[in-house]
């Protein structure tokens, strides 16, 4: 009888902490469908803003702005981290202690802090500020979450898989595209959709690095906010809402039919 | 005699990112931090500490005064809100747990921004929640929360509460449940159990936890500058402001010099109680 | 003696500060089933991993079929691994794990076909080339690593306790299969485990090792009935050690004082009244009897009586405190537990151990 009440409560606080986190998602989503130009009114019901927010040039140019870094920098970082955590796992080099803790600070200090830092560097060095500088500070960042994605997954790796392959005739070359890349291709499929999440979101780093010709979506956003929202904002978020939850649909889907055909870790764990 | 490995060829981009695009930074931010601004814009080549003797002027000292409380603040409501949460999640049979785990994860994942521009439709005078309390009766007239300090702390509370559930849930959920029932069985209560075994059990998620909230919540200057119109002055803000607006330079990196020295000591602090090298349970 | 296939020559290597091995040599033969038996951490797994090419020592050299190899690269080595945990491909069926090193070497698709088939039935697994190994037993996994590693004929095949893992039925039944398999194949195989009693069932010579070095080499009987040192007498079996001085030699028997019994043995070359002496007796060599030899006075009590693997187990306190242990078949004795008897043994049985200058001076 307690067991049962407990578990009634502990539920009921579950959703009503969920409630609270979707409650601001949810008021973004039914103002999207708005018809008043104001987000303090209701003025019924409308699907405009959709059709508006493919015709509004500079929202259209922030979002292919924000895909573009998104993708160069993590396909950068997707190949510097994951080699880089094969390397460290594999072999024993020089300050190798130094640098991984050093790859990990991007993402262990306030962010605001890579901003300023990446501000005063690049000026420095003269580097005009727009996308390039956009795609380092963003590559720099992205590069620690796969790496500690994918060193986590090769820890629980069987080095002797490896080996086998080696022993067997494979120069290290083939080993590292027959076994150790397909073997490890589910943490760094995970650790760069984590970067990208991460790169599509960043308002603080790129507020810094950006120049006045390129705007990212966060920082659009950033700016409409402040001066007021056009609802086209809504609609666009809502459209992105959609697609991150397909894709995380997607990716579990994925993930799991995966895990049914070949559950690695067990294998390897004996 | 040894057979050269080719693995550096792996990682030599991974040390030509951190120390060209991490640690030569890092030292030019320090560097500048000690350097005198010049009258209108840019540096001086004189060496100076004035930078961080400027940072004990009473408005300054605030401005760090009162980023910490609000940094602490964050962290307590966080814990208080996300132990349970996480608590719970881990003791939810499988099925649910996974759909609980991708609810608390999708918002995460959506824009920042955006849900904290849904705050400020749900917190404006005549926004959703003064409309409902009124509609309600609860309330006579609207209640200012936006632009206050308390719009302040919801924005961070909310935008930093994963961060507090997943390393609970991931300590709650490979803890060895037989302890407990082994101190329940040698005569503790429910209650006792819990505080002498499950806390002290979990405590490395709880202070991941901490780290994991308190670190990011003193820089996140939007969420002030959206929720608290501007009015709440935080560190975050003070630097931004004084690269982008003051322009000085020194100033501010003399500024993410102090914070970042905080940051790692807070870091190391994690360490040395809880042995771990990583934070845990957030990969 | 046969040729030799694999030399190895004054190996060492260490890891951090701790050596693993202290300068090894050894000389395998062609077609021989040979043995590293030690408990873990004793550098056998090293040494094989050394052979194999996945680690290089800090010096000494491996000279495989005449050739030196101890730096080429694993790849480029004529010998194969199976590893402990048989470190299959999980990610690839039966039929490509066992076809990966044919497909390395590009050979063509119907000779992989063909010598893929002949060894899925070489190790009795026809028909589960398209399983994964994740779909496997531990016994059929282990013929695929098997299958795998001998598809390319290699000069030595290196495993490393691949028994491990099975239970102990399974565990019989793969020694069969591979000694079997050896003798069919004809490859030099080099074993390595920690069971005493695999090592002696299957091995034309073993290997004994102990912290970083060779204690003993030879044939198993060799190993069992005549071990070298304390360190094989102790870890072979059940024997019993005694520290002494010989104090007379008369008609090929040594005469030794140890603590304040007597006890004899047959004389070894050069050996002189007065040497200090170790010398083990096997517990199932142990006699025991109600009165003492003039030359034999071993006098002790029962202290235990225990029915352990088939054998009957007796513990007796000597005068000074330490025990011996005799074994006998069967379960019925005429002992009871605190009894005073004396121990005894054919003189034959008594094997001097450690007298590592007295054997050089022999050869």
């Amino acid at each position: 009888m307690k067991g049962k009440k407990k578990f009634h409560f502990s539920s009921l606080y579950l959703i009503l902490v969920l409630l609270l986190m979707y409650l601001p998602v949810v008021m973004v989503v039914i103002y999207s469908f708005n018809a008043s130009k104001s987000d303090a009114v209701w003025g019924g019901f409308t699907l405009a803003w959709y059709g508006k927010m493919f015709q509004n040039r500079s929202l259209m140019d922030a979002l292919r702005n924000s895909l573009l870094l998104a993708v160069a920098s993590c396909a950068v970082s997707a190949v510097i981290g994951t080699i880089g955590a094969v390397g460290i796992v594999q072999g024993d080099f020089k300050a190798k202690g130094i640098i991984e803790n050093g790859a990990m600070l991007p993402i262990m200090v306030p962010e605001i802090i890579l901003g300023m830092v990446f501000l005063a560097f690049f000026s420095l060095l003269r580097l005009p500020f727009g996308m390039l500088t956009l795609i380092i500070a963003h590559t720099t960042f992205c590069v620690p979450y796969i790496f500690i994605v994918v060193k986590g997954r090769l820890a629980g790796l069987d080095r002797s898989i490896g080996e086998a392959a080696r022993d067997l005739g494979a120069t290290e070359m083939r080993m590292f595209f027959d076994i150790t890349l397909p073997l490890i291709a589910p943490a760094v499929a995970s650790g760069t959709l984590l970067a990208f999440a991460m790169s599509l979101d960043d308002v603080v780093i790129s507020f810094f690095v950006t120049g006045a010709q390129t705007n990212t979506l966060p920082i659009k956003i950033y700016s409409q906010i402040k001066l007021g929202v056009s609802p086209e904002i809504n609609a666009l978020c809502t459209v992105m809402l959609l697609c991150t939850f397909l894709l995380i649909c997607l990716s579990g889907w994925i993930g799991r039919g995966r895990k049914k055909r070949n559950p690695i870790k067990e294998e390897t764990n004996l | 005699m040894k057979r050269r490995s080719k693995a550096w060829i792996l990682v030599a981009p991974l040390y030509l990112v951190t120390i060209v695009l991490v640690f030569l930074p890092l030292i030019y931010i320090v560097a500048l931090s000690f350097l005198k601004k010049d009258v209108l814009w840019g540096v001086t080549n004189e060496w100076t500490l004035g930078n961080y003797r400027q940072m004990l002027d009473p408005v300054y000292l605030k401005t760090f005064v009162d980023s910490l409380k609000l940094a602490f603040a964050t962290t307590v409501i966080t814990t208080l809100l996300g132990y349970p949460f996480g608590y719970f999640m881990a003791k939810l049979p499988p099925r649910w747990r996974n759909l609980c785990m991708l609810l608390v994860v999708v918002p995460f994942w959506t824009n920042a921004l955006i849900r904290i521009y849904g705050w400020m439709i749900l917190l404006r005078a005549k926004g959703v929640l003064n409309t409902a309390l009124m509609a309600l009766g609860i309330l006579s007239q609207p209640m200012k929360i936006l632009y206050t300090y308390s719009a302040v702390l919801i924005g961070m509370v909310y935008s930093l509460l994963p961060f507090m559930i997943l390393p609970v849930y991931n300590s709650v959920e490979k803890m060895d449940w037989s302890l407990v029932e082994a101190s329940r069985d040698l005569g503790a209560t429910a209650i006792e159990a819990f505080f002498t075994v499950t806390l002290k059990l979990t405590l490395p998620g709880v202070l991941s936890g901490f780290v994991l909230v308190f670190v990011p919540s003193i820089g996140l200057f939007f969420i002030s500058d959206l929720l608290g119109g501007g009015k709440i002055m935080l560190v975050g803000n003070l630097i931004k402001n004084q690269l982008l607006q003051a322009r000085d330079w020194p100033f501010g990196a003399a500024l993410s010099v102090v914070m970042m020295l905080l940051t790692l000591l807070i870091i190391l602090l994690y360490r040395k109680i809880t042995g771990a090298k990583d934070l845990e349970g957030f990969f | 003696m046969s040729e030799n296939i694999l030399e190895l020559k004054q190996i060492r290597k260490s890891f951090g500060d701790t050596e693993v091995l202290k300068g090894i040599s050894l000389c395998i033969h062609k077609g021989e089933f040979i043995t590293f038996l030690g408990s873990s951490g004793c550098g056998k797994t090293t040494t094989l991993r050394i052979i194999a090419g996945l680690e290089t020592p800090d010096s000494g050299s491996v000279i495989l079929g005449g050739q030196d190899v101890t730096t080429l690269e694993p790849n480029k080595r004529d010998v194969n691994t199976i590893f402990q945990n048989y470190a299959l491909f999980p990610h690839m069926n039966v039929f490509s794990n066992i076809a990966y090193s044919l497909r390395l070497r590009r050979v063509p698709k119907a000779e992989i076909r063909r010598r893929v088939e002949e060894m899925l039935s070489l190790v009795q697994l026809e028909g589960f080339g398209k399983r994964m190994p994740n779909e496997l037993s531990g016994g059929q996994r282990q013929r695929v690593a098997i299958a795998r590693a001998v598809i390319n004929n290699p000069s030595v095949l290196l495993l490393d306790e691949p028994l491990g893992a099975l239970d102990l039925q399974l565990r019989r039944q793969m020694q069969q299969e591979l000694k079997k398999l050896q003798k069919k194949l004809g490859i030099t195989f080099l074993y390595i485990t920690h069971d005493q009693e695999e090592a002696i069932n299957m091995s034309d010579r073993i290997v004994v090792m102990n912290e970083g070095r060779f204690e003993q080499i030879g044939a198993p009987a060799q190993i069992y009935d005549r071990p070298k040192t304390s360190f094989v007498a102790g870890f072979i079996g059940t024997a019993n050690l005694f520290q002494g001085k010989v104090v007379s030699i008369e008609d090929g028997m040594a005469v030794i004082q140890t603590g304040e019994d007597r006890v004899c043995a047959a004389v070894e070359n050069g050996m002189r009244i007065g040497e200090p002496v170790t010398f083990a007796v096997r517990s199932e060599n142990v006699l025991v009897t109600k009165d003492p030899h003039p030359n034999f006075r071993l006098p002790a009590t029962v202290s235990e009586n225990s029915f352990v693997g088939g054998m009957l187990r007796l513990g007796f306190t000597l005068s000074d405190g330490r025990t011996i242990i005799s074994s006998k078949h069967g379960i019925r004795t005429h002992i009871t537990l605190g009894q005073p008897v004396y121990l005894c043994w054919e003189p034959g049985n008594a094997v001097f151990v450690d007298r590592g200058g007295a054997d050089e001076a022999q050869e």
